[in-house]
C-alpha cells in the first residue's frame, strides 16, 4: 500500500514539446507529436494518394469496369494504358473501381473491431477478478488461430457474404484490440479518481465510459492503425481467395487470383493491384508506428509522480 | 565555524535547453569539513537541479549553463568522461530520493555495494573490499552477514534500502555528498534512524554533506548552516540557530510558521500561492507576489547579497526591517478541547477487523467519531490506519468482520450497497491529487459530477454550486476550465476538497491529503481544513503520519499500530501524557524546531 509521502520536483523540468496543451486534449497532443514524425507524414502521404485513386478513380476511368475492349491479355496500348486482363477488360480500369472495396470493408472491419475488443477489454480490466479471468481465456482461445484460419473457418459455415466478411475479419481483431484496452484499462482502474467515482455511487457503465475510457485513447489510436493494416491485408486475402466480392465486380484481391494464370503475359495485370495492397499497407503501416513512438514519446514526457 | 572548506558552489546558472528558461541562477555555496547545510524550498525551487549538478548531472532538458563547483581545487563542472566518472561516487556520492527505485531489483544487495568499490578501485584487494563492505554495514547499522548481503532490494524494508544507499554514498570515503530529500518517503522513527545515521557519519569522516529537503523541521537537528532557496536562487544562508531565531527573509518566516508544532503553541500558517515554476517566474524578487512585506522595488530590482555578515546572508530589500520584528509574534495557540462525554456519535466503530486478501491488516478496532468534532488517526505506514478509513467509506473491497455504524444505522461494506443519501453523506479526499482527479476531465466537469449524482438541480443552479465550492476552498472560478495537470498539486487537492464539499456531507475523511505535498502547502491545506470544519460543523476523520499535524487540526486523536489502536482520547491528553509506549517512541521521533 503507498501511503508513503512523497514530494517530488520530477516535473520541474518540462521539455519544451509537452508544454502546449491540457491532458484533455492528450490524444490530440499524440497526434500532434506523431505528426513531426517523417515516417507518419510519408505514411499519411500514402494513403491519402490510394484513397482518392479509391474515392475518385471511377470519375477518371476511360472504360467501365465490364467493358470489354480487346484481346484478352492485350499488352499495353492506346485504349488500354495497362492492357487486359483475362476476359479483355481495362486493367487501369478495374484498378481505378477496385480499391473502394478493400478500403471501406477494412476500414469498416477495424472499427467493429476496435468497438468489441473495446469493450470486452474495459469489462475485463475494470471488473478483473473471474469476470476477467473468463473473459481473457476465452479470448486466448480465439487467439490461438491464426486470423485468417479462423475467419475462413467461420466463413465456410455460413458462406461468403460481403456483411459476413467485414463481421468476421473485424471479429479476428476483436481479441488482440481486447488485450491491448485491458492492460490499459487495468492501470487506470487502480487510479483514485476511479474509487472516487465509485464512492459517489456512478454507475459501472459510466465508470467505464466517462472515467475510464478517455485515459486510454491513445494506445487505442496506434492499435487502430495497425489493425487497419491487418485488415487491408486480409480483406484483400479473403478476395484473392475467392470468399470476397464475386465476378465480375471490380476489387484488386479479387484482381489478383483471376489474373494470375496470366501474369507472365500481362503483368500489369497482377502487378498494379499488388503494388497498390503493398505501399497502402506500408503506409497504414508508417502511420501506426508513428503513432506509437507519439505515445511513448508522451509517456515519457508528461507523466506527473 | 572550523574545518577547512571542501566544497565551494560559485554562480551556477541552469537553464532548461533550448529556450533558456532559468532555473537556477546566481547559486553559491560553500560547506566546510563535516558540516551538514540544508538546502530547503519548495517544488519548483530548483534544489533538486542544484544538487545533481553537483556531479555535473542533469536530467533531460536542462543545461548548467555557468558557474564552478570546486571540490578540492578542481572544477567537476570541468571535467568529462573517465575523470568524471571518478569524480563521481569517489569524490562526490549522491543519495537519491526514492531508495527503491534506485537500487537494481534483479541485483543482490551485497553485488550492489561491491560494484561501488570495484568501479572506483576501492581497497588493494578482494578480502581487503569485503572487510570494507563488512564495515560499511556496521556503520549504517545494517548486518554484514552473508545471508543479508544476498538479499534482493525487494526483501528489505524502506528504511534499509535507504541506509543500503547510504551505505553505497559513504562506500569510499567521499569528500562531499549529496543527499536529495532521502527519508521523505520513510516513517518518522524510520527517519530518525536514517538522519541520525547521516549525521554520524559526515561528523565521523569530516564529509561535507547538502542536505535537500522541502521540509525545515527534517533540518532542524540535522544542519549546521541551511540555505533557503526560492524560485532558483537562494534567499538565505545562515546557521541553523540564526535561520530558526533570527531569521531576515520573510519567506523563511513563511517556511518556519508552516511547520506544524507538536506543542500547539503556535498557529499553522500557510504560504497563500505557491511556487512560480521556472518560465513563470516575475521580474525582480520572484517572493513578492507572495509577500507581506513587498514594496514598489521588489517588482523591478532582485535585492542583492546583503546581511549582517558573511556566516548570514540574504537577499531582501528589507531584511533590517524584517529582522527587527520579532519572530513568531502574531502566532496563536491552538484552542483547547476538552472531552465532552455528552457528544453524539456520527460514526461508532466496533469490533472492526478487515483483511487484504489473506491477511488481517485491522484487528477487533474501535473509535468513534462525534458530530462536530475531527479525529486523528495517526500511524506508520502499514498500522491500518488507511484500511480503516477505507472501511468506512465503503472503499474496501476485502473481507472486513465487525459493525460501523453511521447514527445507529449499520453501513453495508460496499459504498454501491449503500443508499444515496448515505454515499452523500460520508465523503472521502484521497491521499494524492495527482491520482483522484481524473487527467481527461476540467475541474468544471470534476465539480458537476457530484452535483449530478445527489442532486436534481438546474443547470443555473448547479453553476451557483460549483462557484460556491471553488469559493469554500479559495480557488477563482477561473480555473473552471482548466485540466487537472495545468495546476500545482495544493490547487488540485483544493479541487479535491471542493468535489466532496460540493456533495454538502457531515461526515469528510481525509486520508493522508497533505503528504503528497509541500510543507507550505500542507499547512495552507490544513488551515483550510479547520476552518470548514469550524465554519460548517462537519465531522471530520483525519488519517496522517505526521503527529505534529494533530494539535493543528483534531480535537481528538487515535494512535494506530499494526492494525491496532493503541491510545485514543482528546489531543491534550494523548500528546501531553501518552500512556502507550509507541505514541510515546511516536513523539521522540517526530522532528521538531
Amino acid at each position: 500500500m503507498s501511503e508513503l509521502p512523497k514530494v517530488t520536483d520530477s516535473n520541474l523540468v518540462e521539455p519544451a514539446s509537452a508544454s502546449g496543451g491540457g491532458a484533455g486534449s492528450e490524444w490530440v497532443a499524440t497526434l500532434r507529436n506523431a505528426w513531426s514524425f517523417n515516417r507518419t507524414r510519408i505514411g499519411v502521404g500514402i494513403v491519402v494518394v490510394i484513397a482518392l485513386l479509391a474515392v475518385l478513380g471511377p470519375v477518371f476511368a476511360p472504360h467501365t469496369p465490364t467493358e470489354f475492349v480487346g484481346a484478352p491479355y492485350a499488352k499495353a496500348s492506346g485504349t488500354a494504358l495497362f492492357g487486359t486482363d483475362s476476359l479483355g477488360r481495362d486493367v487501369l480500369t478495374r484498378v481505378l473501381y477496385g480499391g473502394r472495396t478493400v478500403l471501406s470493408l477494412a476500414l469498416a472491419a477495424t472499427i467493429i473491431g476496435l468497438f468489441g475488443g473495446v469493450t470486452f477489454g474495459l469489462i475485463a480490466g475494470y471488473a478483473r477478478r473471474w469476470v476477467d479471468e473468463t473473459v481473457m481465456r476465452t479470448l486466448d482461445v480465439l487467439l490461438a488461430f491464426p486470423q485468417l484460419v479462423l475467419v475462413l473457418l467461420l466463413i465456410s459455415v455460413v458462406g461468403p457474404k460481403l456483411w459476413l466478411i467485414v463481421l468476421m475479419v473485424g471479429l479476428s481483431h476483436a481479441p488482440r484490440i481486447a488485450r491491448v484496452t485491458r492492460a490499459a484499462a487495468l492501470e487506470i482502474s487502480q487510479r483514485d479518481f476511479v474509487k472516487a467515482a465509485e464512492a459517489l455511487g456512478e454507475s459501472k457503465l459510466r465508470i467505464l465510459v466517462a472515467e475510464i475510457l478517455p485515459n486510454i485513447t491513445s494506445p487505442l489510436l496506434v492499435e487502430f492503425g495497425l489493425r487497419l493494416t491487418y485488415s487491408i491485408g486480409l480483406i484483400a486475402a479473403l478476395s484473392f481467395l475467392g470468399f470476397g466480392l464475386q465476378p465480375p465486380a471490380a476489387d484488386w484481391g479479387l484482381m489478383i487470383n483471376e489474373n494470375r494464370i496470366g501474369v507472365s503475359v500481362q503483368p500489369w495485370a497482377v502487378a498494379l493491384p499488388v503494388m497498390l495492397i503493398g505501399v497502402l499497407t506500408i503506409g497504414t503501416n508508417l502511420i501506426a508506428d508513428g503513432l506509437g513512438r507519439a505515445l511513448i514519446g508522451i509517456e515519457r514526457t508528461g507523466g506527473e509522480s | 565555524m572550523s574545518g577547512q572548506v571542501v566544497l565551494t558552489v560559485e554562480d551556477l546558472k541552469i537553464v532548461i535547453e533550448p529556450s533558456g528558461i532559468l532555473i537556477d541562477d546566481e547559486v553559491s555555496l560553500t560547506i566546510r569539513q563535516g558540516e551538514v547545510l540544508g538546502l530547503v524550498g519548495e517544488s519548483a525551487s530548483g534544489k533538486t537541479t542544484v544538487a545533481t549538478a553537483l556531479l555535473k548531472h542533469q536530467r533531460r532538458g536542462a543545461k548548467i549553463a555557468g558557474g564552478r563547483v570546486l571540490v578540492g581545487g578542481r572544477d567537476v563542472l570541468a571535467l568529462s568522461g573517465e575523470e568524471l566518472r571518478e569524480v563521481r561516487g569517489g569524490l562526490i556520492s549522491y543519495v537519491p530520493q526514492d531508495a527503491s527505485a534506485s537500487l537494481n531489483p534483479a541485483v543482490r544487495i551485497g553485488t550492489q555495494l561491491m560494484e561501488i568499490l570495484e568501479a572506483h578501485d576501492y581497497g588493494a584487494s578482494g578480502s581487503a573490499r569485503t572487510e570494507r563492505l563488512e564495515e560499511m554495514m556496521a556503520e549504517v547499522l545494517l548486518p554484514s552477514d552473508r545471508q543479508f548481503l544476498r538479499r534482493y532490494p525487494h526483501q528489505l524494508s524502506g528504511g534499509q534500502q535507504q541506509r543500503v544507499a547510504v551505505a553505497m554514498a559513504f562506500a569510499c570515503r567521499p569528500k562531499v555528498i549529496v543527499l536529495d530529500e532521502p527519508t521523505t518517503a520513510l516513517d518518522v522513527t524510520t527517519q530518525a534512524h536514517v538522519l541520525e545515521t547521516v549525521k554520524g557519519l559526515s561528523e565521523s569522516y569530516g564529509v561535507a554533506a547538502l542536505y535537500v529537503t522541502h521540509d525545515l523541521a527534517v533540518v532542524a537537528n540535522l544542519a549546521d548552516r541551511i540555505a533557503v532557496m526560492y524560485a532558483g536562487r537562494l534567499v538565505e544562508v545562515g546557521s541553523r540557530n540564526d535561520l530558526f531565531t533570527r531569521s531576515l527573509h520573510p519567506y523563511s518566516r513563511k517556511l518556519l510558521a508552516a511547520i506544524p508544532d507538536l506543542t500547539g503553541n503556535r498557529a499553522l500558517q500557510g504560504i497563500p500561492g505557491s511556487a512560480p515554476r521556472p518560465g513563470s517566474r516575475p521580474e525582480g524578487c520572484a517572493f513578492a507576489p507572495r509577500c507581506d512585506w513587498v514594496i514598489d522595488r521588489c517588482l523591478s530590482e532582485f535585492p542583492p547579497v546583503d546581511g549582517p555578515g558573511a556566516d548570514h546572508q540574504v537577499r531582501c530589500w528589507r531584511h533590517a526591517e524584517v529582522g527587527a520584528e520579532p519572530m513568531g509574534s502574531d502566532a496563536k495557540g491552538a484552542e483547547r478541547v476538552k472531552f465532552d462525554p455528552s457528544l453524539e456519535n456520527v460514526i461508532a466503530v466496533s469490533g472492526l477487523s478487515a483483511y487484504y486478501g489473506r491477511k488481517k491488516t485491522l484487528h477487533d478496532v474501535t473509535m468513534h467519531l462525534h458530530t462536530r468534532r475531527c479525529i486523528a488517526l495517526v500511524g506508520e505506514s502499514g498500522s491500518g490506519k488507511t484500511t480503516l478509513a477505507r472501511c468506512v467509506a465503503g472503499l474496501h473491497h476485502f473481507k472486513i468482520e465487525g459493525s460501523i455504524k453511521h447514527r445507529d444505522k449499520e453501513l453495508a461494506r460496499d459504498a454501491r450497497g449503500r443508499d444515496r443519501a448515505t454515499r452523500q453523506t460520508i465523503q472521502y479526499i484521497f491521499q494524492s491529487p495527482y491520482s483522484s482527479l481524473n487527467p481527461r476531465k476540467t475541474v468544471r466537469q470534476i465539480l458537476t459530477q457530484p452535483l449530478r449524482v445527489f442532486f436534481d438541480f438546474s443547470k443555473s443552479e448547479t453553476e451557483d454550486r460549483v462557484a460556491f465550492a471553488l469559493e469554500q476552498v479559495a480557488l477563482d472560478t477561473s480555473v473552471l476550465r482548466r485540466y487537472p495537470d495545468e495546476m500545482s498539486g495544493g490547487e488540485r487537492q483544493r479541487v479535491a476538497i471542493a468535489r466532496a464539499l460540493a456533495a454538502e456531507p457531515t461526515v469528510l475523511i481525509c486520508d493522508e491529503v497533505t503528504s503528497s505535498l509541500d510543507v507550505s502547502v500542507q499547512a495552507a491545506i490544513v488551515e483550510l481544513l479547520a476552518q470548514l470544519q469550524h465554519e460548517t460543523g462537519l465531522s471530520m476523520l483525519f488519517v496522517t503520519h505526521n503527529l505534529a499535524l494533530v494539535r493543528s487540526i483534531a480535537q481528538e486523536v487515535a494512535v494506530m499500530s499494526e492494525g491496532r489502536i493503541v491510545e485514543a482520547g482528546t489531543v491534550d491528553k494523548v500528546l501531553e501524557d501518552p500512556q502507550a509506549d509507541y505514541t510515546r517512541k511516536l513523539l521522540s521521533d517526530t522532528p521538531t524546531i
